[in-house]
C-alpha cells in the first residue's frame, strides 16, 4: 500500500513572483541599474518610440534594450542599427514575462556598465499588468489610433504604470474623436500618480518632457 | 488569457515543495482560483496534461484539482457585499462606484499530494 501524504502549500503564485521580482529589484539596485519595463498593445510604437528616445540620451547614460517577443529578432535589430546594446528575448509563446524570465535576461544581456535597460515586453495589455517583472519603474504607450476608451477596458495596466506616454498624437487631426482631457482623466482616476505625456515619436512632439523625466527618474535612482 | 505562464508557475513552485519534503512522485496538486482571476479552467486542465507530461520532473502524472473563489465585491459607501460577476463595479444596492474586490482574483497552490 502506497504511503500518501497532503502537503499544505498555501502559495499565491503571484506573490511569488512579487518576491522574486523584489529580490530582483535589489540586484539591480546594487549595480546602479534603471530598469524601465516598457508595456503596450502590438503597433503602439514602442521600437520607434524607443530609437528617438536613445537618439536623444545615447551621449548621456549607458543604455540597453531588452527586446522580448514571442518569436523573430527584427526588433532587436532596429536597434541595434541606433548604437546601442540590444538583445532579444523570446518567450516561447508566452504572452508576458514574469521575473524569473527577466533576471535570466538580465544575466545573460550582462548589465552591471549599464545606466538606463528598458525591457520591452510583448505586445499585450492583459497578461503582462499581472506579473511584476522586478523593473524599477513601469511605462506604457497607448497610441491615438487605439481609442481614448483603453483605460476603461484594461484597467489593471492603467493602474500599475508610473509613466504613460500617448503616442502618434500626430494623428490627432484625423482620430478626432479621441479626447486627450478624457484619456487623461480616465488614466488619473485609475491611478492618480500617474504621469500622462502626449508624444509622438513620428514628429518628436513630447519627447523633451519624456527625455527630462527619465533624466529625473535615472538621477534620483542613482542618488537614493 | 496566459494559462501556459501560469502553469509553469506552479509546476515550479510544486517541484521545490516536493524536493523540500523527500516526495519523489506528485499525486495531485490543488489550486484555489478566483472567478475573476483571468484563468480559464478548462484551458488551465489543457495545458497542464501536456506541461507535467513534459516540464516536469516529479509531476508526470500529477491531477489538477481546481477549487473556485466566489468573486466578492464591497461597497465603501452602503458598506454592503454583492456578487462581483452579477453585478461588475456598480453597486446593486446603492448605485455607488466606491468598490473594491473583497475576494476572487486568487491564484493560490492550496496543497499536493504525493509520496
Amino acid at each position: 500500500m502506497k504511503d500518501f501524504k497532503v502537503i499544505e502549500v498555501k502559495r499565491s503564485i503571484f506573490e511569488d513572483n512579487d518576491a522574486d521580482a523584489n529580490r530582483l529589484r535589489e540586484e539591480l539596485k546594487a549595480d546602479g541599474t534603471f530598469l524601465l519595463n516598457l508595456m503596450s498593445s502590438p503597433g503602439a510604437g514602442k521600437t520607434t518610440t524607443l530609437k528617438r528616445t536613445i537618439s536623444m540620451l545615447k551621449d548621456e547614460m549607458k543604455i540597453g534594450i531588452m527586446e522580448a517577443d514571442i518569436d523573430s529578432d527584427v526588433d532587436a535589430q532596429a536597434i541595434i542599427e541606433t548604437g546601442v546594446r540590444a538583445i532579444q528575448i523570446h518567450t516561447g509563446g508566452m504572452c508576458h514575462l514574469d521575473a524569473d524570465m527577466t533576471r535570466q535576461g538580465i544575466h545573460e544581456f550582462g548589465t552591471k556598465d549599464l545606466d538606463f535597460v528598458v525591457l520591452e515586453n510583448v505586445g499585450n495589455l492583459v497578461c503582462p499588468a499581472e506579473f511584476d517583472t522586478g523593473s524599477t519603474k513601469n511605462a506604457m504607450i497607448l497610441s491615438v489610433p487605439e481609442g481614448d476608451d483603453k483605460p476603461l477596458k484594461y484597467p489593471l495596466m492603467f493602474s500599475i504604470c508610473d509613466v504613460v506616454l500617448i503616442n502618434k498624437c500626430d494623428t490627432l487631426c484625423v482620430f478626432d474623436d479621441f479626447s486627450k482631457e478624457a484619456v487623461k482623466e480616465r488614466i488619473l482616476n485609475l491611478n492618480p500618480n500617474a504621469k500622462v505625456i502626449f508624444v509622438s515619436a513620428k514628429t518628436g512632439e513630447g519627447f523633451d518632457e519624456w527625455a527630462d523625466w527619465i533624466r529625473t527618474e535615472v538621477r534620483n535612482y542613482k542618488n537614493s | 488569457m496566459h494559462e501556459l505562464g501560469v502553469v509553469f508557475h506552479v509546476i515550479k513552485m510544486v517541484e521545490e515543495v516536493a524536493e523540500e519534503n523527500d516526495l519523489t512522485e506528485v499525486q495531485s496538486v490543488t489550486l484555489q482560483l478566483g472567478e475573476v482571476s483571468t484563468v480559464i479552467e478548462s484551458y488551465l486542465q489543457d495545458v497542464w496534461k501536456w506541461a507535467v507530461k513534459n516540464r516536469s520532473q516529479h509531476m508526470q502524472e500529477a491531477k489538477l484539482i481546481v477549487e473556485k473563489i466566489p468573486a466578492i465585491t464591497f461597497c465603501e459607501d452602503c458598506m454592503q457585499e454583492y456578487g462581483t460577476v452579477e453585478h461588475g463595479k456598480i453597486c446593486p444596492h446603492c448605485g455607488s462606484e466606491h468598490t473594491y474586490l473583497l475576494q476572487g482574483n486568487e491564484f493560490m497552490i492550496k496543497e499536493i499530494e504525493g509520496q
